[in-house]
């Protein structure tokens, strides 16, 4: 088969099958070099990664599945993820979760037609404290009240 | 005696996470005492001695699960770290990874000295990219004087450490989840026995211990197990303990306090207190959203494994959560219940369909489309599902829909009757 990242990336992925006592550990790391790479983990991501390290592409997918940051479908720019459990609930996030529908105009679980914003709601990102918290790619805002994700928003995509 | 905070001793230094301010107040001198004055073998019995009890929920001995392993030595150890902190109300391991990578790595160093492993994981939950970023630095540090390696500070004892991320699962914090992820697989329990100290990771024996569980073994190799043990409620809950505070408080945060510090301290006077002074206290939890809820009349109570036990509650990750008189309890139960829903990792039938039915009940409740028998349904289906799993995610699920229910029932109650809440809702639907 054709490799489908860079030959960086494939390099790494050798690497990685050393690290480990067993290479099998080498799954979830390699997932996510390749998913940096490309943005997200197509069926022909995962054949790849599987063929690597030597186990079918269907336990890759399902290992895929199960986890919540692997991404099967491309996301926004930027992917806002707004924590919704009790903590930030009892702060405010589903006023926050509708300011940001309307503001981007998608729901949630969506991606924006031009790429820049996907939205989605995630469980407990353990940051109760800074609640209601949200994580925009790997950076953290919180506490976040609508003005504030107004300034934010005003930041990412300057228009 | 006042109490000395000694896990957060570090974090507002302007140098707090360096390598040069951890050492600069004092760092590694636990870890230099214990490779000399210590066999493996007396560390075990220092950290027995302690009366440490494991911080990531279940409150086990530490020294005692160290005393699991086997004797024979046909196979290699493993250590791993449980840095998957995800119990919805609890965010003490985030502050001691991103604040004080250094004291929870020197214990780490400590308790694979004492259980003579050479390899130690450190599995940090995938939304913490800033404390992987730290603490991987943090392990460059260490490496580079000699604190991790070969021949560790001329002791002849070599460990290295692997940091691994996981990739957003609740279910990965259960240790043989934990286990299974670390091998590259979907996070599904397994069945216990057999127990990690004889076959866990690789098939090999190994130990599975919480973040700030470590930072305490670096404390108690700095001081030693008799001045631990006078911290707390002697002799089972020993200890300072980080305490988390978040919902309607003023000052949401992580406190430290010794082990049996009255819960209305931690709220009245570390949290400031009720976030609004016309919202009085309703209900806290005090462990974490997977322990039994506990209305403001029970609220006086010890913050402790043996206190809140008798209580009728747990201790757990020790993450508080506080509602007040504005909270809708089957509003705050149903939150409760989806997290647990989507958390759920589908192996066990109980587990999987009940938590799916617990949203679809509380749904039509708050809705107005409740019915009178849907309250008794709801511990019911909590009592089948209690017990019956492979690992207590469903007991962490029952628990809530029990004592909420009990607690509250007549405001569950209310809802079936008049088809509609009664409250002004706080918490999402």
């Amino acid at each position: 088969m054709t490799i489908p990242v860079r030959p960086e990336t494939d390099r790494k992925i050798d690497e990685l099958l050393t690290v480990y006592p067993m290479k099998g550990s080498a799954l979830l790391p390699a997932l996510y070099l390749v998913q940096e790479e490309k943005g997200h983990l197509s069926e022909e991501s995962m054949e790849y990664v599987a063929s690597k390290i030597g186990l079918s592409a269907a336990f890759v997918a399902g290992v895929v599945s199960f986890y919540t940051m692997f991404h099967r479908k491309p996301v926004g720019r930027h992917h806002i993820q707004v924590c919704r459990t009790l903590p930030c609930a009892l702060s405010g996030s589903d006023d926050l979760m509708a300011h940001l529908k309307g503001r981007l105009g998608i729901v949630d679980g969506e991606t924006r037609s031009d790429g820049a914003y996907s939205l989605v709601s995630v469980e407990c990102l353990g940051a109760c404290d800074r609640a209601p918290f949200i994580q925009i790619n790997d950076e953290e805002h919180g506490p976040v009240d609508p003005a504030k994700m107004d300034e934010i928003l005003k930041r990412l995509e300057p228009r | 005696m006042a109490f000395e905070p000694v896990l957060t001793r570090n974090i507002h230094r302007p140098d707090s996470g360096t390598i040069e301010g951890y050492l600069a107040a004092g760092g590694y001198q636990g870890l230099r005492r214990a490779l000399k004055e210590f066999s493996p073998g007396q560390l075990v019995e220092e950290v027995k001695n302690s009366g440490l009890r494991g911080r990531g929920g279940a409150g086990f001995p530490t020294g005692m699960k160290w005393g699991f392993l086997p004797k024979t030595r046909d196979k290699p150890r493993y250590l791993c770290v449980n840095a998957d902190e995800s119990e919805p109300g609890t965010f003490k391991d985030r502050l001691l990874i991103e604040k004080d990578p250094h004291l929870v790595l020197e214990g780490i160093i400590l308790s694979a000295y004492a259980i003579e492993s050479s390899l130690a994981f450190f599995y940090i939950r995938g939304e913490f990219h800033e404390g992987y970023r730290i603490f991987q630095k943090a392990v460059q540090e260490a490496r580079a004087k000699g604190f991790l390696g070969t021949n560790i500070l001329g002791s002849g004892f070599s460990l290295d450490i692997i940091i691994y991320r996981g990739a957003g699962a609740y279910i990965c914090g259960e240790e043989t989840a934990l286990l299974e992820s670390l091998e590259g697989k979907r996070g599904y329990p397994r069945i216990k026995p057999p127990f990690p100290a004889i076959v866990g990771l690789y098939g090999c024996p190994t130990i599975i211990n919480n973040v700030e569980t470590l930072a305490n073994v670096t404390l108690i190799a700095e001081r030693g197990a008799a001045w631990y043990a006078s911290i707390g409620r002697p002799p089972k809950n020993t200890g300072p303990k980080l305490f988390c505070l978040s919902g309607h408080v003023k000052r949401p945060g992580v406190f430290e306090a010794p082990l049996g510090v009255p819960f209305l301290e931690l709220l009245n006077e570390h949290a400031g207190g009720m976030q609004h002074s016309d919202r009085p206290l309703k209900a806290a939890v005090p462990g974490g959203s997977s322990m039994k809820i506990l209305p403001a009349s029970k609220c006086d109570v010890l913050m402790d494994f043996d206190a809140l036990a008798a209580a009728g509650t747990s201790l757990g990750s020790a993450g508080g959560i506080v509602m007040d008189t504005s909270t809708c309890m089957v509003t705050a139960l149903l939150n409760v219940a989806r997290f647990y829903a989507h958390e759920s990792c589908g192996q066990c039938t109980p587990c999987r369909e009940g938590t799916g039915w617990f949203v679809k009940i509380l749904s039509r409740l708050e809705r107005g489309d409740g019915r009178p028998e849907d309250v008794g349904l709801l511990t019911g289906i909590a009592s089948n599902i209690e017990g019956n799993t492979v690992c207590p995610f469903g007991e962490a699920i029952a628990w809530p829909v029990e004592s909420y229910v009990r607690v509250f029932r007549e405001e569950f109650e209310e809802h079936a009757k008049r088809k509609a809440c009664p409250m002004k809702t706080t918490a999402v639907r």
